[in-house]
C-alpha cells in the first residue's frame, strides 16, 4: 500500500503525493495553512484551484483541524507577464 | 512515533519559568537557546499557525552586506549558524551561498556602497567594489546602462525560509519546550514585575477557551505585532508596521547566483531553489498598520524596477504575491532587552526586514544574556531606554 500512495499526486502542479500529505499531517501540520506550506500544495502553476478542496478534505478525514475557509488566495488570477505588468505604473510613479 | 511540532491548547501548563510570544524565528531561536542552556520549562504561543507571520513571508535573504558595523557582525556570525543549521536540525533549509549583489546607479549611492564595503573589509568581509564589467561576468543579464558600479559579497546567502522555523521548532520540542499555535496572550503584569498572560485558543477545536499561565520572565517576539501585543501593559513601543509586498515568478532552469538588490528604487531579486524569481520592491504608499494584503500598484513597481534591471525577464510571468510586515523603529536599529519600568519582560522586535536573517544569533546571544549575564553591552545599546537617552543608531542598507 505504501508504495501505491508514493504515486497518488494529490497537487499535480507541485507533485505532491497523499503519502507526503499523510506525513505532513503525522507531524503536526494540523491545519490547511501549515499544510499548505509544510507540502507546497496550491503554490504552483494553478495556485490551488485544482487542489485544495481535495487536500481539505483529506486533512480532515486524518483528523486535523476543520478549516473554516480556503486557503488565501493569491493573486494574480492568472500567470501574468513582468513586461506586461511594468506598464501598470508611469515613469514618474515612483514609490 | 511520529514527533508532532506543535500541542494542543489543553496542553499548555498553569506555570512556566519561561513564556514566549511569537512562534516566528525569534521566538523559536530564543527559546531552543534558553532549553539548551537550562533556563526550565518553557511555554512558546502563537496567535497563528507556524510560518503565518514575517517568518514564513520574508525573501529569504542572508546577508552580512551591512552599514553599521554591529550588524556586520551579528550577520556574519548569522551566517555560520546558518551554514551549521541543517546538520544540527536535520533539516533542508536549501541554503546557497551565491552572494549578494548591490547596485548603485549614482555616485551618491555609489560613495554609500563604497564607505560600507571599507568598514566590512575591516570586520573580515570578503566585500568589494565591482564595475559593469565585473557585475556581468556574474550576472550576464544585468543591463548595466545607468549603473555605476556595484558591492559584492560571494558569501552572502538566501535561504527557504519555512524549514528553519520548523528546524527550530522541532529543536525546541525535543527539548521539552511546548509550542502552542493559535493561542492569543494578553500579557499581565502586577506591581512592576511580569505575572504571566491570560490565553485564549483561537483553534476550532477549542475556540474560545481561557486560561491563566504564570511566568516570571516573559519574551515578546511578535514582530510587527509587538506594539500591539505590549500595548495593554501601559507599554508604548515606538516601533510600527510596515506593509512589505513580495512575488514569485514560473519557475525557470538555475541561471541567477547572486541576490540583486538596488537600495535606491528597493528592487531586490533571487532565483529560489525551486528555480522562481522572487523578490520585492519598496512601495511607500501602505496602509497603516498591520495589513498583509496584496496590491496591484506593487506588481506595476516591481515589474518595472525588475524588468529595467534584467529586460530578458520581461516573458516570464509572475505566479504569485503576498505580503508581510517590516517592523520599523525611528532610528533603523533593533528594540531588543529588557524594559527599565516592567521586571521580567524581553523584548525582541523592531528588525527593521532582516529579522529572519539575525534571528540565528540573536536567539543565541538573548539567552547568553539572561542567563549567564553576557552581551550586556548589546543589549543596552539596542534597548527601549536609548529613545530616552537619545543614543539612536542608524542602519542605512535596509531593503524594499
Amino acid at each position: 500500500m505504501s508504495t501505491k500512495r508514493d504515486k497518488v499526486i494529490v497537487c499535480r502542479c507541485e507533485d505532491v503525493t497523499l503519502h507526503q500529505v499523510d506525513e505532513a499531517i503525522a507531524r503536526g501540520h494540523r491545519d490547511l495553512e501549515s499544510l499548505k506550506r509544510y507540502t507546497g500544495f496550491g503554490t504552483g502553476f494553478c495556485q490551488g484551484k485544482q487542489c485544495v478542496a481535495l487536500c481539505a478534505r483529506l486533512l480532515v478525514e486524518r483528523g486535523g483541524d476543520p478549516p473554516t475557509k480556503p486557503i488565501t488566495p493569491r493573486p494574480p488570477i492568472r500567470p501574468i507577464a513582468l513586461a506586461d505588468l511594468a506598464r501598470l505604473v508611469d515613469d514618474g510613479d515612483g514609490p | 512515533m511520529t514527533e508532532e511540532l506543535t500541542q494542543p491548547f489543553d496542553a499548555i501548563p498553569d506555570a512556566c519559568d519561561v513564556l514566549v510570544v511569537g512562534a516566528g524565528i525569534m521566538g523559536l531561536a530564543t527559546a531552543y537557546n534558553l532549553a539548551r542552556m537550562g533556563a526550565g520549562r518553557i511555554v512558546i504561543v502563537d496567535r497563528s499557525y507556524l510560518c503565518s507571520g514575517a517568518s514564513g513571508r520574508n525573501g529569504g535573504g542572508v546577508r552580512a552586506q551591512f552599514s553599521s558595523e554591529t550588524n556586520i557582525e551579528l550577520m556574519k556570525r548569522s551566517l555560520e549558524l546558518c551554514d551549521d543549521f541543517a546538520t544540527e536540525m536535520g533539516i533542508n533549509v536549501w541554503l546557497r551561498r551565491d552572494g549578494y549583489l548591490f547596485l548603485a546607479r549614482n555616485a551618491k549611492r555609489r560613495a554609500e556602497l563604497e564607505a560600507s564595503v571599507a568598514l566590512q573589509r575591516s570586520h573580515g568581509l570578503p566585500t568589494r567594489m565591482i564595475g559593469p564589467s565585473e557585475i556581468l561576468s556574474i550576472v550576464p543579464e544585468i543591463d548595466v546602462s545607468g549603473i555605476e558600479a556595484g558591492s559584492y559579497n560571494p558569501d552572502d546567502a538566501v535561504v527557504f525560509p519555512w524549514p528553519f522555523v520548523w528546524g527550530y521548532a522541532r529543536a525546541c520540542q525535543r527539548l521539552g519546550v511546548t509550542v502552542h499555535p493559535f493561542v492569543d496572550a494578553e500579557l499581565e503584569a502586577t506591581g512592576g514585575a511580569m505575572s504571566g498572560a491570560l490565553l485564549r485558543s483561537q483553534r476550532v477545536e477549542s475556540l474560545g477557551q481561557e486560561k491563566h499561565i504564570r511566568a516570571p520572565l516573559v519574551i515578546l517576539a511578535t514582530g510587527a505585532w509587538s506594539p500591539e501585543v505590549a500595548a495593554p501593559l501601559g507599554l508604548e513601543l515606538p516601533n510600527h508596521p510596515h506593509r512589505h509586498e513580495i512575488c514569485s515568478t514560473e519557475p525557470l532552469k538555475p541561471f541567477l547566483g547572486p541576490l540583486v538588490a538596488d537600495l535606491e528604487s528597493g528592487l531586490y531579486f533571487s532565483q529560489s531553489m525551486r528555480g522562481e524569481i522572487v523578490g520585492g520592491v519598496s512601495n511607500a504608499r501602505v496602509p497603516p498598520g498591520v495589513d498583509q494584503r496584496s496590491s496591484l500598484r506593487f506588481l506595476g513597481l516591481y515589474a518595472k524596477a525588475l524588468t529595467r534591471t534584467m529586460p530578458i525577464l520581461g516573458s516570464v510571468r509572475v505566479l504569485r504575491q503576498w505580503a508581510g510586515c517590516y517592523d520599523l523603529t525611528p532610528d533603523g536599529s533593533p528594540i531588543i532587552g529588557r524594559v527599565d519600568s516592567l521586571e521580567g519582560l524581553i523584548l525582541l522586535c523592531g528588525f527593521m526586514g532582516h529579522g529572519f536573517m539575525i534571528a540565528p544569533i540573536i536567539g543565541l546571544l538573548t539567552a547568553r544574556y539572561l542567563l549567564k549575564n553576557e552581551e550586556r553591552e548589546l543589549f543596552h545599546r539596542w534597548s527601549l531606554g536609548r529613545f530616552e537617552r537619545g543614543e539612536l543608531l542608524p542602519e542605512s542598507m535596509i531593503l524594499g
